[in-house]
């Protein structure tokens, strides 16, 4: 590579810049490959065809000419609603959601920023879009986002804990919060934490269907209820903004799901040399198979009441999440 | 939350109000929403999740059928009866049409009567398949409304070769049926009857059907979260089931064993064997349940009549211009959504002097402030869909 060429990536602003490009573009990308993965696979769950026309085969631009519709619709803000509010809630949902690309490593040197806090940091940064789904529900001045909102920041405060000790059982194995680290402490031990972890993992996963609002944990939408929730009141592009914001929070989550239980990028028997070039489609194709089961789930589950969801939250998450943290703190102190 | 003097004196007199005080907000569920099956509305009083009183407005599906009947032919109704439950179209014209041959004192020739009650066993389960289809949705699970609508689609088809329609079938002549034009000439005086190879398809379409069911009942009921949304809430007792009126599934599943195909012979069901399915707990997951098995039971009634179909005419012998001697009856019939009955007063006319449509599903939402009452918002949803009713039937 030519000397101007590197001290023009080294350039801190240059690389700050190309790596916002390229999150940037992730987030569409993503939302549109899993939204579409959603279409396909509802489709193929429940015996139809799915988006056939656009594109010619198989209807592969659906999503790119939904864009295009989003785009094109009036931007309808409620006479009520309260104005600033309203507009900055999808913003800090979607920023919420671009805020946890940050911290995931693709590669062992393919991470934006290892942070020694890294886990920490994600999930605080993911409950930050709960903050936004609170605000479109309380801005719209209807009955029904507000309700709708409510609802989101209950399911908040109930399953931020058991997420949070979910993890612990990583970060214990592991002696690191940095998510990097994790990933390093898998490829030392040789072997995917989900083995010791799977307690943890499956708190975690579910936990983290609670955090996207997913079926079976979709009240704050809840479509037959609701009418759509927070959502009720937003069109155009604004509401495009939060269908993004859920299709790149499912891959977010699942990436950090694969990358504290599943060993990230890595995958036991794949040389160290490789994983520089494979180390990122390794994470994907878990991701997506993370992402595959949140998808297959959403089609077959119906959803709980609010008190049910509470009730599992508090009676069998946390318990369990706790014991799991003992448990593994005595193994790594005996063994 | 009413507060009697009693509790206002306290409440002035007490410095400190120990309870927080919270304003309760009016929920306006409908007439345009997701689960309210059409134009129902509710308005709900609401303290955060839990509602405390429903009142539900009906009214804007009212197109004046009672009144319209009087300015119509008998013939003519058939039609407009058609679309009182346009779910189960071709079971509303039963009792109509037996109301006015009561009056005429015809004798309709068995196999018309056999084809009469097969269609009807039929729109019973298509009724039914699309409850099957509904309810779990407004649970949130979209998959079942696929599996069902496409069993739907099977005894759809099979309507719509003899009668010539999906949902308005206008199949049923004063005296007799009359098939589509597809399986019969028209022109000349050859007879019509039953298209061909009708009575073998509704033989496999039955026994897919029955397939269908258990189909459904694995998806349904093996699933934990259907079951804790359903056991145990909206429960109807059956004292205040009858006081309300309600009738059909919705009554058997509080364990009231009535069922007018029984006790009524408005068409032969005395020669088939069924059983009058019932539950116990009268709560939705039981009126979900009594659905599923009354599709197996229509299943059998259909077979047992295809074994069983006489030949004959489909007609008996009517004058061209249709004349209904004066009197009065009353006709009921168990419709799938409950008892439905015409009382028919004539004065010897073309039409009907007055026609009174007692309808289901009208009964049947009678009860929703009672059971309404004191619930959660999402189990309102789940109490209305397992009622079944259809907008169409409340307020004709």
């Amino acid at each position: 590579m030519p000397g101007w060429v590197t001290d023009l990536f080294s350039n801190f602003w240059v690389s700050l810049g190309g790596k916002l490009l390229l999150v940037a573009l992730m987030i569409p990308l993503v939302g549109m490959i899993i939204g579409f993965a959603e279409m396909k696979l509802s489709a193929k769950m429940q015996s139809r065809v799915g988006p056939y026309f656009a594109g010619g085969r198989w209807g592969w631009a659906q999503l790119i000419a939904d864009g295009v519709k989003f785009f094109q619709k009036e931007d309808l803000i409620p006479a009520d609603a309260d104005r600033p509010v309203f507009k900055t809630a999808p913003i800090l949902v979607l920023v919420g959601t671009v805020a946890l690309f940050v911290v995931i490593p693709f590669g062992p040197n393919l991470i934006f920023r290892d942070l020694d806090v890294g886990v920490f940091y994600a999930l605080a940064i993911s409950s930050l879009s709960t903050i936004g789904i609170l605000m479109a529900g309380w801005s719209s001045a209807n009955k029904y986002s507000l309700m709708g909102g409510l609802r989101a920041a209950g399911q908040l405060i109930a399953y931020e804990l058991p997420l949070v000790l979910a993890v612990v059982g990583s970060v214990i194995l592991a002696g690191t919060m940095s998510l990097q680290g994790i990933v390093e402490a898998q490829i030392e031990a040789g072997y995917p934490f989900v083995v010791i972890q799977f307690v943890g993992f499956g708190i975690f996963m579910i936990a983290a269907l609670a955090e996207l609002s997913r079926i079976p944990f979709d009240m704050p939408i809840a479509e037959s209820e609701l009418v759509m929730g927070y959502l009720t009141e937003y069109s155009g592009f604004r509401f495009l903004f939060f269908f993004l914001a859920e299709f790149a929070n499912m891959f977010t989550l699942s990436a950090i799901a694969a990358t504290l239980f599943l060993g990230g990028y890595w995958l036991p028997g794949v040389p160290e040399d490789v994983l520089e070039f494979a180390g990122p489609i390794i994470l994907i194709t878990k991701v997506f198979l993370l992402v595959f089961a949140m998808i297959w789930f959403r089609w077959t589950f119906p959803r709980f009441r609010e008190d049910q969801l509470q009730r599992i939250a508090w009676v069998w998450l946390v318990p369990l999440a706790l014991l799991n943290i003992v448990v593994t703190a005595l193994l790594k102190v005996i063994l | 939350m009413t507060l009697d003097s009693e509790t206002i004196r306290h409440l002035s007199e007490a410095s400190v109000s120990v309870e927080l005080q919270t304003e309760d907000m009016t929920l306006n569920i409908g007439p345009q929403h997701p689960s309210t099956h059409g134009v129902l509305r509710l308005v709900a009083r609401v303290d955060g999740e839990r509602c405390f009183d429903v009142h539900p407005v009906i009214g804007y599906m009212h197109r004046g059928y009672e009144k319209l009947s009087e300015v119509r032919t008998y013939p003519q109704i058939t039609t407009i009866v058609n679309r009182i439950d346009w779910v189960s179209g071709y079971c509303n014209e039963i009792p109509f049409i037996v109301a006015a041959e009561k009056l005429m004192g015809l004798e309709v020739p068995e196999r018309a009567q056999y084809i009469r009650l097969i269609l009807t066993e039929m729109q019973r389960i298509a009724s039914h398949l699309v409850f099957m289809a509904s309810y779990p949705l407004e649970l949130g699970a979209a998959t079942p409304l696929f599996f069902a609508l496409r069993e739907r689609e099977r005894v759809l088809d099979l309507l719509e070769s003899v009668t010539g329609g999906r949902f308005h079938p206008n199949f049923n002549r004063i005296g007799g049926v009359k098939p589509a034009y597809a399986s019969g000439s028209t022109t000349r005086k050859l007879p019509q009857d039953l298209p061909a190879g009708f009575l073998q398809d509704s033989r496999d379409a039955m026994d897919k059907v029955r397939e269908a069911a258990d189909e459904l009942e694995d998806l349904v009921a093996g699933n934990e979260i259907i079951l804790a949304r359903t056991k145990g809430v909206g429960v109807l007792p059956p004292e205040v089931a009858v006081a309300y009126g309600v009738s059909g599934p919705n009554l058997r599943a509080s364990g009231v064993a009535f069922d007018l195909r029984k006790t009524e012979n408005y068409l032969p069901y005395d020669r088939f064997d069924f059983d009058v399915v019932t539950a116990e707990n009268g709560d939705c997951w039981d009126r979900w349940y009594v659905r599923l098995q009354e599709i197996r039971e229509s299943v059998k009634i259909v077979q047992q009549a295809i074994d069983s179909i006489p030949s004959g005419d489909l007609q008996a012998k009517v004058p061209k211009v249709i004349k209904v001697p004066k009197g009065e009856t009353y006709v009921r019939a168990e419709n799938p959504k409950g008892e439905m009955g015409y009382y028919l007063v004539s004065d010897g006319g073309q039409g009907p002097y007055r026609l009174k449509i007692r309808s289901a599903s009208f009964s049947n939402i009678s009860i929703l402030r009672w059971i309404l009452e004191g619930i959660l918002v999402p189990d309102i949803i789940a109490v209305m869909g397992s009622l079944d009713f259809v907008l169409g039937d409340v307020d004709r």
